[in-house]
């Protein structure tokens, strides 16, 4: 899922189709109880449901398997060739040989580029939709509708020339933290926590504004009433009466980083000081294609994290690309 | 990794966090102090500038410096068209191009119609999370993983030797030899798409079935009186009833397949006449050093998705001006 979340704007109606939908899904659905579903319906979404869920499962029963058995049998005769090990995880997350995927560096390092990412895009564009959408001053229209263009403008637009910027003006600065604090490494995380938040920033304006302009004015007004500050409001109203929303952005920039593979490709510069799985991944599949056994466990590793953020979180997830928000 | 890298790693985390929120924290405490004269400028420049800044150094300013550098050489010379030129008539550059286009027709016609239909199958049936959940779950993991997944389903033992590949092995039951899906154009290219409309069906389901659960009762118990049967029923009421839905997911589906890049780079690392345009760019740019080849590529996208943009900014603007 490496790919810009972005808004495709849908008519009001439809958007209130898809609210209340959404909502409605429970009470509707005792009102009608019969539709399309009939044998044959059942039969084509139980076939098209296995086709999606065997590759996956597929990998992750291979994951399990030892390295003779992955490479010469298939996962499905697991009963004629029966056989358990965590060997694979072991050794791609734990074996310090030059040649083993090292994958416990990489982890960090994924958590360490996505977790900071997702507070800074939230944060700056929550201060924005909030100047955007209550601070009254000519333009803002016209900016948020620029904000909303550039979120289709493909990131490959922006790479090289930011790929440059950095390196003239960013690469002197982390040499000179690198000087001071010794343990941070010259090739630190700044490039990418930067490049990625700028491309998470207008999706992020673009849903927060849509959520942050429908908070009911009274409230804003008493609050200016009785002497609150533009800050003081952003603190104490807006940003709790946002959280739904703020939550549903947070997921989405958190599986995009988490997934991204081209951003860390250009920004990272390829070593376990800073790469994410992804890239190790991408490696190990080019130098070590026929790795199975790593490969497999790899893999499981890195699809873990996203998927109990899916699974847990769901709910967040679909409400806010339905929110009249749509990614691709 | 050792245990210095280690922390090395959770001190730039905290550390970057740390600094970031004592700068938002310092920004918020001083404009609410700021003097009065101004006050409402200053407040509005604190709030906005910072987003505004990131996006102009970040996103702006880069694609006028890409958009110009595609007329120029590695050099740096101004050549014209010559990169445009390359791109329409280099073969190699070609089959670039043609993937493309065959990537963005299939993908976003094939996950619509697909998840349309399993969006429909499912409507109001028992276990319907299940079902949604268990298609909308490759949505969430990543290209590169979905790459793999595929891989390993592709994978090819000579003939004769116990297959690793569920294809294979399925071309063998049914007595055929195995092939190497990945290294035989045009076919690999085709897999390749499979892997998108994959990942993409579920989005395509949950849009379409929210849009559906919208279509009024009423008009569907109407069908019901006018005795229609599910098909009638299907294109008279439920698809002119989620139109605004469709042109979502298929636009969506249709950026995100134009800017498709892991999957080629994870699977076929763009060989065997399977590239497309951004993973290309990716390559001229960054592997060969032909930053204007690259930039012209990059352009060449841009070029693909103003339409959808334009569009979507009119209707943006028309909502706008209704509220």
């Amino acid at each position: 899922m490496t790919y810009t979340p972005i808004e495709v704007a849908v008519d009001a109606d439809t958007k209130g189709e898809l609210r209340r939908g959404y909502n409605a899904d429970g009470t509707k659905a005792k009102r009608v109880k019969k539709r399309l579903t009939s044998r044959t319906a059942t039969v084509v979404s139980l076939i098209i449901a296995v086709i999606w869920v065997i590759p996956t499962f597929g990998l992750f029963i291979s994951s399990f398997r030892p390295e003779e058995l992955i490479k010469t049998t298939g996962w499905w005769t697991i009963f004629q060739n029966p056989g358990f090990t965590l060997d694979n995880y072991t050794e791609v997350l734990f074996s310090s040989s030059a040649s083993a995927p090292q994958l416990g560096a990489y982890f960090m390092n994924s958590i360490a580029i996505t977790v900071p990412v997702v507070v800074f895009a939230t944060v700056l564009a929550a201060m924005a939709a909030y100047a955007l959408a209550w601070i009254p001053f000519k333009g803002a229209s016209w900016i948020f509708i620029g904000i909303f263009a550039l979120q289709i403008v493909p990131l490959q637009m922006a790479l090289i020339p930011l790929l440059q910027m950095f390196t003239t003006w960013l690469l002197p600065i982390q040499r000179a933290i690198n000087d001071v604090f010794p343990i941070i490494p010259v090739q630190s995380y700044i490039q990418v926590w930067i490049a990625h938040t700028i491309f998470g920033l207008p999706l992020a304006i673009f849903l927060l504004h849509n959520f942050i302009s429908e908070i009911p004015g009274e409230l804003i007004e008493a609050a200016r009433v009785d002497g609150a500050n533009h800050g003081q409001i952003f603190l104490r109203i807006i940003l709790p009466l946002s959280v739904p929303i703020l939550a549903s952005f947070a997921i989405f920039q958190f599986l995009w980083v988490w997934n991204d593979l081209l951003v860390a490709l250009v920004f990272s510069g390829g070593t376990a000081d800073v790469a994410p799985l992804t890239q190790r991944l991408a490696e190990l599949t080019g130098n070590r294609g026929q790795e199975w056994q790593r490969l497999t466990a790899a893999a499981f590793i890195s699809l873990v994290v996203p998927l109990i953020v899916f699974f847990s979180l769901q709910r967040y997830f679909v409400r806010g690309l339905l929110a009249g928000a749509t990614k691709g | 990794m050792t245990t210095a890298d280690l922390i090395g790693k959770i001190v730039q985390l905290v550390a970057g966090i740390a600094v970031f929120a004592a700068v938002v924290g310092l920004i918020l405490f001083f404009i609410d102090r700021a003097p009065k004269r101004g006050r409402d400028v200053l407040q509005l420049l604190a709030f906005l500038l910072p987003a505004l800044i990131l996006l102009g150094i970040g996103l702006v300013y880069p694609a006028i410096r890409t958009a110009i550098a595609a007329f120029a050489n590695s050099a740096g010379e101004f050549v014209g068209l010559d990169n445009f030129v390359w791109m329409f008539t280099q073969p190699e550059a070609l089959i670039t191009l043609r993937n493309t286009i065959i990537w963005v027709i299939l993908v976003p016609t094939i996950s619509t119609i697909i998840g349309l239909a399993y969006a429909n199958f499912i409507d109001k049936s028992r276990g319907e999370k299940i079902y949604k959940s268990l298609i909308f779950m490759p949505f969430a993991i990543s290209f590169v993983g979905a790459g793999i997944i595929w891989k390993f389903v592709y994978e090819f033992r000579p003939a004769g030797r116990d297959q690793i590949g569920l294809l294979n092995q399925i071309v063998v039951w049914f007595g055929g030899e195995p092939v190497l899906w990945l290294q035989s154009p045009p076919v690999n290219t085709l897999l390749l798409i499979v892997v998108m409309i994959w990942v993409q069906t579920g989005f395509a389901v949950v849009v379409l079935s929210a849009a559906i659960k919208g279509i009024p009762t009423e008009q569907l118990e109407a069908a019901d009186l006018d005795g229609t049967n599910g098909w009638q029923k299907f294109t008279n009421v439920t698809l002119p009833g989620i139109r605004g839905a469709l042109v979502v997911v298929v636009t969506t589906i249709s950026i995100a397949t134009l800017k498709v890049f892991d999957i080629v780079r994870t699977m076929t690392g763009g060989n065997f006449e399977t590239s497309v345009v951004a993973n290309e760019m990716y390559t001229q740019a960054f592997r060969a050093l032909e930053p204007g080849r690259g930039s012209a590529l990059a352009l060449i996208l841009f070029v693909l998705v103003l339409p959808i943009v334009v569009y979507n900014v009119r209707v943006l603007r028309q909502q706008r001006e209704i509220r």
